[in-house]
């Protein structure tokens, strides 16, 4: 049987891609595309007679399929169906690295999910505390309520918010420019960035509009997302290099980095680095550069 | 457990099994058919009949269909299909006892 290490709750996590936990064929060599978090999906990938077939798949796969470094999250079913709690119970007896609560509307709902993650991990014997969360925000009132959810529980890593739901109840559909979801990304990101957790994007659906999938990209990182939901392998590679940091980038944080540490060490608080003032305010941002810059291969010093 | 009505699981796509459980008699009957079954039939066979094992099945007639899928496939129909047959696929399944 597999055990994964403990979950990291703040890791990269530029991409996380969807998958049917129904089918063997998908999830059997998932690790392969190189995703920072798989999402192995029990709720809407999974047709209503099936959710059963589900879960002793995916149960299968957790233990007996070496995933490595990839993250491996479980989407489960809303709290208003009948399956939430053996999906909770299936997930942590598997040894999943999180959850993912569907159509997530308050904190609340979080303290539910929560109490039946901690009851399976005493039924199964798994260290408490060990299996993470994550709200999917899919309705107004989610994204209205995005603060209590994000500052929920020590499990909470992430939020994300769902596009197909969220626009149906918005009465709007996808725009090309954003308009649709500006309101929402916005307020869920700062409701995250205020909690100290991390957000992320819907998905993009439109497999052959690769213009309109890397424009959707470029405004994710410009907004100040984390990463985001994909639907598609080939969707991989684009977000993972419009979330890289540039040379440029990464030359400037080490040296902010490196200056931090002489400086503070003599007892200075406040410097330039190639002309422009530092101070202690930077360095976080600067960090964060340095380890986004190490996952992408483009950093290799002992700084982060 | 005892198969008390007929029940199937998986489907015939790629990787994946169709297991189908009925009532047996007296005894197991296994008919398997594989696309890799010069290859791998000895070990799928081993594999159904460890898990009815486990699952303390011993009175069954059961079919798989197997089109190319893993051990831990294999596993996951045959015991969808048996707690499908006594009407017990939905909860409080014990993972990691009889399921593993």
């Amino acid at each position: 049987m597999i055990r994964r290490p403990k979950p990291e709750r703040f890791r990269l996590r530029r991409t996380m891609m969807f998958m049917n936990a129904q089918k063997p064929g998908l999830i059997k060599d998932a690790y392969i595309y190189g995703c920072d978090s798989i999402m192995l999906d029990l709720e809407d990938a999974v047709a209503e007679n099936q959710k059963d077939s589900a879960r002793f798949s995916l149960y299968h796969a957790l233990t007996t399929i070496d995933y490595g470094s990839t993250e491996v999250i479980v989407r489960i079913n809303g709290l208003d169906t009948p399956h939430w709690q053996e999906d909770i119970r299936v997930c942590v007896a598997g040894g999943a690295d999180g959850i993912r609560i569907a159509k997530c509307e308050s904190a609340k709902d979080v303290h539910t999910v929560e109490a039946a993650v901690e009851a399976a991990e005493k039924e199964f014997g798994v260290e408490v505390g060990r299996t993470l969360l994550m709200a999917a925000l899919e309705s107004p009132k989610g994204i209205l309520n995005a603060y209590e959810i994000c500052s929920a529980s020590d499990r909470m890593f992430g939020v994300a918010i769902s596009g197909g739901d969220f626009r149906k109840c918005m009465q709007t559909t996808f725009q090309p420019d954003g308009v649709d979801m500006l309101a929402a990304r916005g307020q869920m990101l700062l409701a995250a960035r205020a909690a100290g957790i991390q957000c992320f994007d819907t998905v993009f659906t439109d497999l052959d509009n690769e213009e309109g999938f890397k424009a959707e990209v470029l405004q994710n990182k410009a907004m100040g997302f984390d990463g985001k939901s994909l639907i598609n392998p080939k969707q991989i590679r684009l977000v993972h290099e419009v979330f890289a940091p540039t040379e440029k980038e990464v030359k400037q944080a080490e040296a902010i980095v490196r200056a931090y540490k002489e400086q503070s060490a003599a007892g200075v608080g406040v410097f330039t680095v190639n002309g422009k003032m530092i101070d202690i305010a930077f360095i976080p941002g600067a960090e964060r550069t340095l380890r986004l810059a190490k996952a992408c291969g483009m950093y290799e010093g002992d700084l982060v | 457990m005892e198969i008390l009505k007929s029940a199937a699981a998986g489907t015939l796509e790629s990787s994946d099994a169709m297991v189908t459980v009925e009532p047996g008699d007296g005894g197991i009957e296994l008919e398997l058919s594989s696309s890799v079954m010069n290859q791998y039939g000895r070990q799928i066979k081993a594999t159904v009949l460890e898990t009815l094992d486990r699952l303390q099945v011993s009175n069954v007639r059961i079919t798989v269909v197997d089109k190319g899928a893993l051990d831990c496939t294999i596993k996951a129909r045959v015991e969808c299909a048996v707690y499908r047959s006594c009407d017990a696929s939905s909860a409080n399944i014990p993972w990691g006892g009889a399921v593993r």
